[in-house]
């Protein structure tokens, strides 16, 4: 790291960056959500037509990169809230994240069949 | 250094005469920050510490919220698959998802609203590009809160 700077890398910078890049991912898709839920507002069939794309094996992908994003999220922030509540957090910051990482790769391969299942029966035949 | 001791002189030369002795004292010079009784009551609020307790309350109810939801639109009975106008209709049919939802839209707007705010503070380096951003950012999360609290309260399961 270059003099001068409060940037130390490692885990907890490193977990700082990601944890801003998935909440900015997060809330982009979230406004987007709310306008295609609004379309029950509109008639049953344009909903039906903007939620049929979300069920494309493309948009499948997409969706298990945000289930990827909103689980670190999720794990980091309760990390953050350790360290900043419990007396021994910031002493624990490293070993809390991997645990936080350890967790989030279970979760994610426990997920690949739900979200990426039906793409994949669709790319690849029944 | 002057070796001359007889003499202390408190001011340089370079200084000049001062001004000031036992009898003719210099006025008096208020400590910096102290506050007097020009200074408004309260010169900045707790918004920001208030800001930061909430990233942290509304964190830990979004992360039950958020994946529960997550579970029941991705993972359970068939997944993505059968999410349509009728699977909502059955949700929103009763109240107990629309203040889930309703609690979930508002967390999750202001959680990432702020989380924005800190992020255009952070990037945005004139005063002027910080003004349209956060201007950009309110609009959109006040519109988006609107919308989605006018869709879940509006619902309407016979519009066709």
């Amino acid at each position: 790291m270059p003099a001068g700077t409060l940037y130390r890398g490692r885990e907890g910078m490193w977990s700082w960056v990601a944890h801003r890049v998935t909440g900015v991912l997060i809330f982009f898709f979230l406004f987007v959500h709310v306008l295609d839920t609004a379309l029950v507002r509109v008639s049953p069939e344009a909903y039906d037509d903007v939620v049929a794309t979300y069920k494309t094996p493309i948009v499948a992908l997409l969706e298990y990169g945000l289930v990827a994003a909103i689980l670190f999220h999720a794990l980091n922030g309760l990390r953050v809230i350790a360290v900043d509540f419990w007396s021994k957090g910031p002493r624990y910051q490293k070993q809390m994240l991997w645990t936080v990482v350890g967790i989030w790769i279970v979760l994610m391969v426990g997920a690949l069949y739900p979200v990426l299942g039906h793409a994949y029966l669709e790319l690849f035949g029944k | 250094m002057s070796s001359d001791t007889s003499s202390p002189k408190v001011v340089g030369d370079v200084e000049g005469v001062s001004l000031y002795d036992v009898d003719n004292p210099a006025p008096y010079i208020e400590a910096p920050r102290k506050r007097t009784g020009k200074t408004p009551r309260s010169t900045r609020g707790n918004f920001e510490m208030v800001a930061w307790l909430f990233m942290r309350l509304s964190g830990i109810v979004l992360v039950v919220l958020v994946i529960g939801h997550l579970l029941i639109q991705l993972v359970l009975d068939g997944g993505v698959s059968k999410i349509g106008f009728a699977f909502v209709a059955g949700r929103w049919a009763s109240p107990f998802w629309q203040v889930w939802d309703l609690l979930m839209l508002w967390l999750a707007m202001l959680h990432g609203g702020n989380g924005l705010r800190t992020v255009i503070n952070d990037y945005a380096e004139r005063a002027n590009t910080r003004l349209w951003l956060k201007g950009l950012l309110y609009t959109a999360t006040v519109f988006t809160i609107l919308l989605g609290t006018l869709v879940i309260f509006t619902f309407d399961p016979n519009i066709r």
